[in-house]
């Protein structure tokens, strides 16, 4: 399959935020238990699915890198989970704001859906120190791919667990006894999805073109003022081969 | 908890939005100044292998 130009993806992906946004205020119908307030679900939700699942592709990346050893899967991997914590930063920043509306308070420590994300959230903020404190490259992609893989084991397993966890304050979109979203709500829902994983994959090849220029760039730099020329390269970010932007 | 009217919850839901696309900004804001310094070091570069060739040739 022909992956677009990143020009391409990226007006398609504001094509599809604004059209998803527009759906949001102007065709969704307000919910009739919550009221206007629950127009954040259609940022906070698409939000968390992106950051939960780009955890589980950074760990398919990792594994991935593992077996071949190839730098650009570490980096895949790398990037990938880069991205899904600033998502995950705007879901616990997005949620918080709708858990004040909603329940009176910012946080609620006994939810177990709030607290089970927090607590991913926070096992990957560690990801970068663990990559930082490595000088070796083998062995610091080798360790994070080790990381990436027990942790996106874990987000599944998190997710089973929390939703068998009662009793629940938090909403349950897709599993209440009458069907879940109506027709309207479902559809904007699922465009809201789309525009948010093609924001996170248009973000991931943007980051991955950057760091693949800079390695380039590295490069002609030694061969240009001799290999005695300093190498600057970032000591936790990995050195990306520049034949590949796509993820 | 009742709904919150629309004037109240108005104000929460847009702070959400605006947290995500502040967000969004940020961080490509940061590429861009990335993306700039790729751009002037590729300026030296580029000098760097005209003074070589002017030097060889």
């Amino acid at each position: 399959m022909k992956v677009p130009s990143l020009r391409v993806q990226s007006a398609a992906t504001v094509a599809i935020i604004v059209t998803a946004f527009a759906l949001v205020f102007f065709y969704a119908p307000l919910d009739a238990d919550q009221g206007f307030i629950q127009k954040i679900f259609y940022l906070h939700v698409p939000l968390a699915i992106c950051a939960l699942g780009g955890f589980v592709v950074a760990a398919v990346h990792a594994i991935r890198y593992l077996r071949s050893r190839d730098p650009v899967h570490d980096a895949r991997a790398y990037v990938a989970i880069h991205l899904s914590v600033i998502f995950g930063v705007a879901v616990l920043i997005t949620g918080s704001i709708w858990a004040r509306a909603s329940w009176g308070k910012w946080w609620v420590w006994d939810e177990p859906t709030l607290v089970s994300f927090l607590i991913v959230f926070l096992l990957y903020a560690t990801y970068y120190p663990l990559r930082y404190a490595i000088e070796d490259r083998d062995r610091q992609a080798r360790y994070a791919s080790v990381f990436a893989i027990m942790a996106g084991a874990f987000v599944p397993l998190n997710f089973a667990a929390v939703r068998l966890a009662e009793p629940l304050v938090h909403p349950r979109v897709f599993a209440t006894a009458n069907g879940g979203l109506p027709g309207d709500m479902r559809l904007t829902f699922l465009i809201c999805l789309a525009g948010m994983a093609l924001l996170w994959l248009t973000l991931v090849r943007f980051e991955l073109a950057a760091k693949s220029a800079s390695a380039r760039l590295a490069r002609l730099r030694r061969a240009l003022e001799g290999e005695s020329a300093p190498a600057q390269r970032s000591r936790i970010a990995p050195a990306v081969p520049p034949r590949t932007v796509s993820s | 908890m009742p709904a919150l009217p629309l004037d109240e919850a108005g104000k929460y839901v847009a702070a959400a939005y605006i947290v995500f696309v502040g967000l969004i900004l940020v961080y490509v804001a940061i590429m861009a100044a990335k993306l700039q310094r790729i751009d002037r070091e590729l300026g030296e570069l580029a000098k760097i292998a005209e003074r070589t060739r002017s030097r060889d040739g």
